[in-house]
């Protein structure tokens, strides 16, 4: 039983949370308060957000490295938006981003369908694409918090039983992608492309239109996150979130969720995320320099994916008793 | 037999004649894209075609382009390095620490390549030894790179490199040819003949089309691949040292993206990003292409994000492009 536990790879992950809150509680013991949790579970929902349409992505054999530009882009379009028309009502520009960012991921998305494009290939072009166009639409011009309406920018701090919208709607979408991975056949066709696309294949699952689906998952939440980052710091400008994309990636990789394709979980995914927003926050609690935060986000990377290989070799099962012998 | 010409003796031995392979082949395609690029600069503005004009441009791409030889052979050999620019960034903030204990520049420069080493050797031994996938090892230390540097440096710079140190970006070997330049021309053909003419090259061909095979064939792959990063490493390192020199300071946030440049350039050389295939001179032209791009957009005034954009469409264009002409003359045919 225990043996069993400790080779579940979200058990081990809530373990080295544990452990990780525990050894900053001995220097700061005021950051284990449930108030205080709730900040770094705020904090972390963007990344939460996007993790999970990183991971439907990665779970498919693809990588999306275009999410940040295409948060950038969706935001600046959403702050747009609101500036020439601060009548619009909020949940129409929320919809708005999230198309817009939809659209992109189908453009990822119809290029290694269609195409067969490899996808760090396609990703990497529209990485710089999404982020030109900003410039192209606003010249280099930053939007700042006294061109957005209040309503704009109050929507993710609004409280709601003590919680923010922000912490909420993260928490919305850990439930829908819950049920999308675990409970349709969308979900479940993810895992079998990335797991044997040959097998998926002979199953009847179409793994190129999958691919598309995915990008599309991953391009929506990019676009509702767009919104979310936009009102959430009040600014946007082209550089937004610049960098992030391998923020998402490592949050993953965290999570256990194989760049390989086939193996992670939705669990998993929220679990990385807040691995690095609790390392994030409790830098600068515990007077560590926040720019060590890159060297050990980077640190956690590698011991995280020599740890997950590791699990993974073993799940291979022996067919033939003779190839053991070899 | 009806189909005399298919039996097995008649077997050609190569599909094509050696004329046509190389008409068709994408290096031609991208000779042509860059004369045209070459034409349509020098009848955009009159101060393209200036010998030091044209000197000055190739600052654009020569530093990239050392990486990218030796990306190339990794990215052939089936792997990634996208740590790359991070490895610019520490080398360049261990020679900026040494400098301000009064290290001279052949110590300097040695630092330069060593820092580079010592970073080939950590993504080497953890893709080789351990047997992790490049991809995810390379993100990691990427941060972890240019996190160190970012702990020794946070928001200060390092400057006061001494002048004979700024010879390697700033100095001319030959009249209009700086040094950087001629770097670039004997590293591309050090790295053809390594590739094209060596064991080692064959040998790294072999393990991107079937790496199990290539271990049964006798390749040792796990050793060429060690080389490999190895090699990269120093070849950041190396083009630390330059542009260090080139801009006399050192910022953490030195050459930062640079990776995914590195990496459009090896792709829109024509190396398969699955890896297998690939060529030198295909990388030499993309650097070139990438390099004119950059300079005639820079006269024109056009800001450096809008040349990325067509970086980019670039990128994905000429990829898509064949793929949609096969198909195209395919249904033609039909």
């Amino acid at each position: 039983m225990m043996a069993k536990l400790l080779k579940n790879r979200e058990i081990l992950l809530v373990v080295a949370i544990i452990a990780l809150v525990a050894l900053i509680a001995l220097r700061f013991p005021a950051f284990v308060t449930p108030a205080s949790f709730a900040r770094v579970y705020n904090d972390t929902s963007i990344l939460i957000i996007l993790a999970l349409g990183q991971m439907a992505v990665i779970l498919t054999r693809c990588i999306d490295l275009s999410m940040a530009a295409n948060l950038a882009l969706s935001g600046m379009v959403a702050a747009m938006l609101n500036t020439a028309f601060p009548g619009l009502p909020i949940p129409f520009i929320i919809l708005t981003a999230m198309a817009l960012g939809g659209l992109l991921g189908m453009v990822n998305g119809t290029l290694v369908w269609k195409l067969n494009i490899p996808p760090i290939v396609v990703t990497l072009g529209t990485l710089t694409i999404y982020r030109g166009l900003i410039f192209l639409l606003t010249d280099g011009k930053w939007i700042n918090a006294h061109e957005m309406s209040d309503a704009f920018k109050a929507l993710p701090r609004l409280g709601l039983a003590g919680v923010p919208v922000l912490s909420w709607l993260s928490l919305l979408m850990i439930a829908l992608m819950f049920l999308v991975m675990g409970r349709t056949p969308l979900g479940r066709a993810f895992y079998a492309v990335g797991g044997n696309p040959h097998a998926a294949v002979y199953t009847g699952i179409d793994v190129g239109r999958t691919r598309f689906f995915a990008y599309c998952l991953s391009g929506t939440l990019a676009g509702l996150s767009g919104y979310l980052w936009v009102s959430r710091y009040a600014v946007a400008y082209v550089d937004i979130a610049a960098g992030f994309e391998l923020d998402i990636i490592a949050a993953c990789v965290i999570g256990g969720i194989s760049i390989a394709g086939g193996i992670g979980s939705v669990a998993g995914a929220v679990l990385g995320a807040l691995f690095l927003g609790v390392i994030k926050n409790a830098l600068p609690v515990i007077n560590i320099s926040p720019f060590a935060q890159m060297a050990i986000s980077g640190t956690v990377i590698i011991i995280a994916v020599a740890v997950n290989a590791r699990a993974e070799k073993r799940k291979g099962r022996v067919i033939l008793r003779k190839a053991e012998a070899v | 037999m009806t189909d005399a010409h298919l039996s097995p003796r008649n077997i050609p031995d190569r599909l094509q004649g050696r004329g046509a392979r190389i008409l068709k082949s994408w290096e031609s395609l991208l000779l042509v894209v860059a004369i045209a690029i070459f034409l349509g600069n020098s009848l955009a503005s009159p101060y393209f075609l200036d010998p030091w004009n044209l000197s000055d441009a190739t600052f654009n791409f020569t530093e990239k382009a050392m990486i990218a030889f030796a990306m190339a052979l990794v990215i052939i050999s089936g792997e990634i390095d996208l740590s790359v620019a991070s490895i610019i960034a520490l080398a360049s903030t261990a020679m900026g620490y040494a400098v301000q204990l009064g290290v001279d520049t052949p110590a300097l420069v040695a630092i330069g390549l060593g820092v580079g080493l010592v970073c080939g050797t950590v993504n080497g031994l953890l893709i080789t030894g351990l047997g992790l996938p490049s991809i995810v090892v390379t993100i990691g230390t990427m941060s972890l790179f240019r996190g160190l540097s970012f702990i020794v440096l946070g928001d200060q710079a390092f400057t006061g490199y001494p002048e004979s140190f700024a010879w390697f970006g700033q100095g001319y070997v030959w009249w209009v040819f700086s040094f950087e330049f001629t770097l670039f021309v004997l590293l591309a053909i050090i790295y053809g003949v390594l590739l094209h003419k060596t064991n080692f090259g064959r040998a790294v061909y072999a393990i991107g089309n079937n790496q199990t095979a290539a271990l049964f064939s006798g390749v040792r792959v796990a050793r060429v691949k060690f080389i490999l990063f190895l090699l990269t490493g120093l070849m950041a390192g190396l083009a630390s040292i330059c542009l260090t020199s080139r801009l006399g300071s050192t910022r953490p946030s030195i050459a930062l993206g640079w990776e995914l440049e590195v990496v459009t350039m090896v792709v829109l050389g024509g190396v398969n990003i699955l890896g297998g295939s690939g060529t030198i001179p295909g990388v030499v032209l993309a650097a070139l292409i990438m390099g004119m791009v950059t300079f005639g957009f820079g006269l024109l005034n056009v800001p450096g994000i809008v040349m990325s954009i067509f970086i980019g469409l670039l990128l994905i264009s000429v990829i898509a492009l064949p793929i949609l002409w096969q198909r195209a003359r395919r249904r033609l045919a039909h």
